[in-house]
């Protein structure tokens, strides 16, 4: 795995105009191949910060860094390159609604300035991936909810892009639909994409053991992937062990020393509500 | 594996500007409302410009001798043999003797017809039209005159042709002063209804921006679209101001009346005019759709 993180943040904090501040000292790695879920009530940033993530705001303070170049001395037209870099699927699609499916799906590559004759076969098979092969000549217009998502999907990842970002990519689809494209994620993730899936699923969120960052009030608290808590949680409890045999071997005791971490796992469950 | 992916689309790739659908088309009308008056205002400012250089030329290539009825002279044979004087002069292109009753025709107005006595001495005038440019030497005409005896006076328009220069001199600055006003306000409402023309399009700014496309590839799409819009809004405009003014020229309106009216005389000035309108025309609303752009994308980020 590459040691340099695709995105850091460091002490970022970010403010609209004069109002208040809506993210707070917010300092975090986003490794290159993670997966990770980004959750917290309305209102809390999210969007803010998946705005920062996507290079469509700036911070007001703070660094980041994508892709190992800071921020605040890119020039202004280097940023096309590095947004080129990141696929968004945003939670309304914003597909372009005069151009059919696949010229929606081509518009990344389009404005990469590469020929069509170069990706119109690649378009076609990624249509016909997510299950649109059919589709590609339809308005978006003349398409149902699950159908223009995975029209945005196919768009946000038609580049191949390094890092993902999906807002609620499962906010209007059923359940069923909804697993089919976190397996798309995950699948998408084994390939080498780093990928935030900002979402509200508390269902969605148990279904893989990813860590789960959740913004509330601004500032950010991250949960290490289960997989993590348990071995943690089992290293805590074979200490208390440890202790419990060192000091006395008398009896009833391990229980207390465990709980505090079940009622931490069952706080966090909480929050992400 | 590749036979169970259907085709892409055929054909070259879809504009990724969605078609007008009537959202353009009041900026359409109203570009071309405005350069049809800015045309008019053109061809009407140069019609009063030529028109005034007539006035000018016409007090400065004439002389008028005025013979005056002397007792016992033939005043209509003094008249006769003052043309013919003037006539031998250098720079004289020709010197016409006007009678009595041209005498009498310039007073009717004044007088009525058939209200003077038939004895009633009259000035008499010679018209002496001479070569532009010519400086006529009045004098020696005057000295000329006199030896033969005639009660003549010399009148070469000095006194007016002062004044009628400044008069025309205000009327060319007037109609430059209407042209410029209404070519600035077409300019201001081409360069306003691009802007919010483009406001309805923010989406496709948006997606384009985040999909990584530089400024100048975005910029050039609206750039393009509005050179294409001003362009033919500004020949829908020109046509049709150069439509009225050949209807006006056809009509016989008298000069002095056409004075601001726009006047088709076939000359170059209303071809490069009514050419190099739609152009100016689309590349205002070029230029304006590209800054417009531009102040928006730098808002962004």
């Amino acid at each position: 795995m590459d040691p340099e993180p695709v995105i850091r943040f460091d002490n970022v904090g970010m403010r609209y105009g004069r109002g208040p501040e809506i993210l707070r000292d917010l300092s975090f790695d986003l490794p290159r191949g993670s997966f990770q879920f980004l959750t917290g009530p309305s209102g809390a940033g999210k969007t803010s910060l998946l705005r920062l993530i996507y290079l469509a705001a700036k911070p007001s303070r703070g660094l980041i860094s994508y892709f190992g170049r800071d921020a605040a001395t890119l020039p202004r037209n280097e940023l096309p390159d590095l947004r080129r870099r990141v696929g968004v699927v945003f939670q309304e699609f914003r597909l372009l609604g005069h151009m059919n499916v696949f010229d929606n799906v081509a518009l990344p590559l389009r404005v990469a300035g590469r020929k069509r004759q170069d990706y119109a076969e690649d378009v076609a098979e990624l249509l016909t991936w997510v299950g649109l092969g059919d589709k590609m000549n339809a308005l978006p217009a003349t398409l149902s909810g699950g159908e223009q998502q995975r029209v945005a999907i196919a768009r946000a990842v038609v580049g191949q892009p390094e890092v993902l970002i999906a807002d609620e990519p499962t906010g209007n689809v059923d359940p069923e639909m909804g697993m089919r494209l976190l397996r798309l994620f995950a699948e998408l993730n084994k390939l080498g994409t780093t990928i935030i899936i900002a979402t509200h699923d508390l269902q969605l969120v148990r279904m893989l053991d990813a860590p789960v960052m959740t913004l509330s009030n601004g500032h950010l608290h991250i949960r290490p992937p289960r997989s993590e808590r348990l071995r943690m949680q089992e290293a805590a409890e074979a200490e208390a062990e440890a202790d419990r045999i060192a000091a006395a071997p008398a009896a009833a005791a391990p229980r207390s020393s465990v709980e505090p971490h079940e009622t931490d796992i069952a706080d966090d469950g909480d929050v992400d509500e | 594996m590749s036979s169970a992916i259907p085709k892409p689309p055929a054909g070259g790739n879809g504009r990724l500007l969605p078609p007008d659908a009537g959202r353009d088309r009041p900026l359409f009308v109203v570009a071309a409302i405005l350069v049809f008056l800015a045309c008019i205002a053109a061809l009407g400012a140069r019609g009063a410009w030529l028109q005034a250089q007539r006035w000018t030329t016409d007090l400065e290539t004439s002389l008028t001798i005025q013979i005056r009825p002397v007792e016992g002279r033939d005043a209509e044979a003094d008249a006769g043999r003052a043309a013919e004087l003037a006539a031998a002069l250098p720079g004289v292109e020709r010197a016409t003797s006007r009678g009595r009753d041209h005498a009498l025709a310039l007073l009717t107005p004044w007088l009525g017809e058939g209200n003077l006595p038939d004895d009633l001495p009259l000035p008499l005038l010679v018209d002496v039209r001479t070569r532009s440019g010519v400086q006529i030497d009045t004098a020696a005409l005057q000295a000329q005159l006199d030896a033969e005896g005639m009660m003549a006076r010399i009148d070469d328009h000095g006194r007016w042709s002062d004044a009628v220069r400044r008069a025309a001199g205000s009327a060319q600055a007037l109609g430059l002063g209407l042209l410029a006003l209404l070519a600035g306000a077409a300019a201001a409402v081409i360069a306003f209804a691009a802007r919010a023309s483009l406001a309805a399009r923010l989406d496709v700014i948006d997606a384009l921006h985040l999909c990584g496309a530089e400024d100048r590839f975005i910029a050039g799409l609206f750039q393009r679209r509005f050179f294409m819009l001003g362009l033919k809004a500004g020949v829908a405009g020109a046509v049709f101001a150069g439509l009225v003014s050949l209807l006006v020229s056809l009509g016989d309106a008298p000069a002095d009346m056409a004075f601001f009216l726009p006047q088709w005389a076939s000359d170059p000035f209303e071809f490069v005019l009514l050419a190099a309108a739609p152009i100016l025309a689309g590349l205002t609303a070029a230029v304006s759709a590209r800054l417009a752009v531009a102040s928006d994308l730098r808002g962004r980020w």
